[in-house]
Formats: C-alpha cells, sequence, structure tokens
C-alpha cells in the first residue's frame, strides 16, 4: 500500500472515564473503500469523529493526505491548530451522520449549498448550479425546494450526502448512514453509495452493520473491538473465515 | 331602590377621552413610552445574545461573569436600579457632565436595558441549547468554524425558540417602562397624571393612557405573530397569522 490517504497511529481517546480508543491503528488508501463493523460502544464513531477532529485525541496521530488534522508538531510535541486552520483541513473530509442531522431551516439546496457558499465563498448561482447537479446525482432533482421536514428518512440521508459532496471532499466518512433508518428506505442511501465507491472511487470509511453492502462494495472489513482493530481482511475473510472468537461472536449475532 | 340611588349618579364623562384621546401631550407622552420600550428592549436583546454567548462559552471567567450579571440584575426590582441610575449615581461619580448627560429619558433606557438583559440571557441561553448538538456537528464538518456555524445554522434555529418569550419580554416592557414616571420621565402614564392634576378628572385620563396602551400592545402582538410564521420555515406545523390567511384569500382570488 503506497501513500496511505488516511493514517491513523496509535489512536487513544477518553471519554469521561471510559476508554473509547485504545491505541487504535488504521490506514486507508486511496480510492479504498473500508468498511468499520464492530459492536456498538466499541470506539467505532468515536474513531469516525477522531479523523474529522470532531474530537480531540487524547494521544497517538492521525494524517489525512499526509496532513496531521486538527494539530501541528512543533519539535516533536503536538500543538492544537488554531480554529480557522482547523476548519480548512475538516473541509476536505465529508461526513455523514446517523442522524442526518439536516439542517431544518434550509430547503435541499440550501443544505447542499451551504458548505461552498459560507465556507468557500463560491457565488450564489454557482453554488446553486453545483447544489442542483449533486442533487440530481443522488437521484433527488424534483426535491430541490423541499425542507427535510417534507422528506422521508432516505431522501434526507441522500441530501445529507449530497452535502458532504459538495465540498468536494478526498475522503468520505460514514457513520450508520442507514441505523436510523426504515428497512425499506435503506436500499436507496447503499446505491448511493455504491455509486460512489464504483463510479468516483471516493475513497470512504464506512460504520455499518450492512453486511451485504459490505461483501459487495468494501476492499477491506475491520473489526474493532474495545477501542483497537481486532481482525482484518477481504469481506470474503472477515466473513467466512474469522479468526478470532469475538469476530465470530458478533457475526453469529448479526448474520 | 333609594339606597342605591347614590351609587348610580355616575360622575364620568365619556367625552373628555375622546377630548384628550389625540391631545398633543398624550400623543407625546406615547411617543416616548414606545421609544423608551424599543430602545431598552433592543439594548437587553443585544446584552442577553452577548452574556449567553458567554455563558455557554468553555471559558469559566467568563460564565461566572454572566451568572453573577443575572443574578444582580433579575435578583433586584428594576425600579430600584432605575433610581440607582439616577439617584444614586450622579451623588458617587461627582461630575457635573455625568449629571447633565443624564436625562431621565437615558437613564430609563439604560436601566431597563441592562435589567431586560438578564431576562433575556436566560431566553437566548435557551434558545441556542435547545438546537441539537448535530447542527453544530455538521457545521463543522462542512469546515464552518464555530463562529460561522453559530451564526449560519444555529442561531436561525434558535431564533424559533427566542421570539415567542422575546415577545412577551417587549409587551412587558411597554407597560413596565411606566415605572419611569417616578423619575419625572413624562412618558404616557406621566402625561395622563400631569393633565388629570391639572383639570382632576383622573378616571377619564388614565382610560386613555389605558387605550393607547392596549392599542400599541395590540399592534405589536400581531407583529410577533407575523415574525414567528416568517422564523417557521421549513416546520411541518407552520402557524397561520391574520396576514397570512389574507394573502391566502387574495391568492385564491386571483387564481379563480
Amino acid at each position: 500500500m503506497t501513500d496511505p490517504l488516511v493514517q491513523v497511529q496509535g489512536a487513544y481517546k477518553r471519554l469521561g472515564k471510559t476508554e473509547v480508543l485504545r491505541g487504535i491503528s488504521l490506514d486507508v488508501a486511496r480510492a479504498e473503500t473500508v468498511v468499520v463493523i464492530g459492536v456498538s460502544g466499541s470506539g467505532k464513531t468515536t474513531l469516525l469523529r477522531c479523523i474529522n477532529h470532531l474530537e480531540v485525541l487524547d494521544a497517538g496521530r492521525i494524517y489525512v493526505g499526509g496532513e496531521l488534522v486538527g494539530y501541528r508538531e512543533v519539535n516533536g510535541r503536538l500543538v492544537e491548530d488554531r480554529e480557522p486552520e482547523v476548519a480548512r483541513k475538516r473541509a476536505a473530509i465529508g461526513m455523514v451522520f446517523q442522524r442526518f442531522n439536516l439542517f431544518p431551516h434550509l430547503t435541499a439546496l440550501g443544505n447542499v449549498t451551504a458548505g461552498p457558499r459560507y465556507v468557500k465563498g463560491t457565488p450564489r448561482d454557482q453554488a446553486d448550479d453545483l447544489g442542483r447537479e449533486l442533487l440530481a446525482r443522488v437521484g433527488l432533482e424534483t426535491k430541490v425546494d423541499a425542507y427535510p421536514s417534507q422528506l422521508s428518512g432516505g431522501q434526507q440521508q441522500r441530501v445529507a450526502i449530497a452535502r458532504a459532496l459538495a465540498m468536494e471532499p478526498k475522503l468520505m466518512l460514514f457513520d450508520e448512514p442507514t441505523s436510523a433508518l426504515d428497512p425499506e428506505l435503506v436500499g436507496e442511501v447503499l446505491e448511493v453509495m455504491k455509486a460512489l465507491a464504483r463510479d468516483v472511487h471516493m475513497t470512504m470509511i464506512v460504520v455499518t452493520h450492512e453486511i451485504g453492502f459490505a461483501r459487495e462494495v468494501a476492499n477491506r472489513v475491520v473489526f474493532v473491538d474495545e477501542g483497537v482493530v481486532l481482525e482484518q481482511g477481504t469481506p470474503d475473510e472477515v466473513f467466512n473465515h474469522p479468526k478470532e472468537d469475538r469476530t465470530k461472536s458478533f457475526l453469529a449475532r448479526i448474520l | 331602590m333609594d339606597a342605591l340611588a347614590p351609587l348610580l349618579q355616575l360622575d364620568f364623562r365619556p367625552d373628555l377621552i375622546r377630548e384628550y384621546l389625540f391631545n398633543d401631550v398624550i400623543v407625546d407622552g406615547a411617543w416616548i413610552t414606545l421609544q423608551v420600550a424599543v430602545l431598552a428592549q433592543l439594548l437587553g436583546i443585544f446584552l442577553g445574545g452577548l452574556f449567553a454567548l458567554l455563558r455557554i462559552s468553555r471559558n469559566p471567567v467568563l460564565g461566572v461573569i454572566s451568572g453573577f450579571y443575572v443574578w444582580f440584575f433579575r435578583g433586584t426590582p428594576a425600579l430600584l436600579q432605575l433610581i440607582i441610575l439616577y439617584i444614586g449615581l450622579p451623588t458617587v461619580i461627582d461630575d457635573p457632565s455625568f449629571t447633565q448627560e443624564l436625562t431621565a429619558f437615558r437613564a430609563a433606557i439604560i436601566a431597563f436595558g441592562i435589567n431586560e438583559g438578564a431576562y433575556m440571557t436566560e431566553i437566548m441561553r435557551a434558545g441556542i441549547v435547545s438546537v441539537e448538538h448535530g447542527q453544530m456537528d455538521a457545521a463543522r464538518s462542512l469546515g464552518m468554524t464555530q463562529l460561522q456555524g453559530m451564526r449560519r445554522i444555529v442561531l436561525p434555529q434558535a431564533m424559533r425558540v427566542v421570539v415567542p418569550p422575546t415577545g412577551n419580554e417587549f409587551i412587558a416592557m411597554l407597560k413596565n417602562s411606566s415605572l419611569a414616571f417616578t423619575i419625572g420621565l413624562v412618558d404616557l402614564l406621566g402625561a395622563s397624571r400631569l393633565i388629570y392634576s391639572v383639570n382632576f378628572r383622573p378616571m377619564e385620563l388614565l382610560v386613555v393612557a389605558a387605550i393607547w396602551y392596549l392599542a400599541m400592545t395590540t399592534v405589536f402582538s400581531l407583529l410577533q405573530a407575523e415574525l414567528e410564521r416568517v422564523l417557521a420555515v421549513g416546520d411541518r406545523d407552520r402557524p397561520q397569522t391574520l396576514l397570512s390567511r389574507a394573502m391566502d384569500l387574495m391568492g385564491q382570488r386571483h387564481a379563480r
């Protein structure tokens, strides 16, 4: 693997008294789709939030595109970046949340253009053109002027994906993107994500319980347990020939 | 019946109400009341926004400053604060230009504004806290700074929660600004007192003042309903207002 896009090295994170990440390491190559699985509370979501610097690491390092996220290294010590600098680095990392987190006071188009307009300063008509194009790409060209409250869960999550893509990220993080959806709406969101992997070779880290999606799209499956990577490999290796007992018992429960 | 007769001989002259309703002194007084209330409320909203941000900032010193402000100005009567400012402070600050600049009008705006700021701090804080954390997460994940996320995403949503109680506060402000007559400000109530102290018809002039207060509070209640409708954009159960109903009716007529 040459020059991975994401390098997580010994990331350690404590939330209150719980050690959520206990020195986790993970590399993700460009254009790779990595699916992260594990029981709830194993640190999957926290890992994503640390890669985006929405959570501050207690120890360890995370590089995205060769740059430390949220820190500068000064004489071998980490110094937290000033906020505009963090924001700049974060803008290149898209994130999709379990509960969509769309902005309810903005239309679908307003949500998608918020990043370009307020962060990049793109002129409104230009941002609107981009926004319409992205909404069309996720199959929502007819919902441009709808507010989130007028959309189904699946439609909202597709808007959220388009909103993240509008910043032209080099990395997309998905935090259980289909867990809050009714079963019949899961497919439309997974289709959009598959297209991202297949058509534009987006680098993606996906936390999900959708094993079918993982089998079809993932280049690699990572099983996270108690804040470390316990086992990883191709979907076939992890799902069909798991080595660790804890992986086996986890898979037995969800398959 | 004979026993009741004296009671029924009312000495009340409705014609005086009509005569004084648009009297110059009364109209000027109403204008003073309106100015004091609007300017003091604006000052209160500004201070409330400022101290609410201090309160939710992670800096403990700023939080304590904000807490102290709310504790003091909400814990003492507005009238006391007004008299401290207008009567008390000039005896301490022995500077003629201070006394000269501090007119009763300005003192009322400053005292009521600072007092209102304490209440607005709590209202603003509640509004900001009511917006889900996920909204700020999403804003930051797009590359917005905390301040941009606050301005573009959190505050517009907080406004929906903030406007109804702020409308309440403003209505209260319109009425409570009448406390300023104690420092000699000729506001609406002061104007009616001024007149009845000369013509000895207090009841009629108090009714005149009441009509003006009601007129002002009614107008602002309607404006508040409009503002709430504007802010509820994207809501499933967006409220109807007089104006929006009228517009709907007009729209239907055009459509035909």
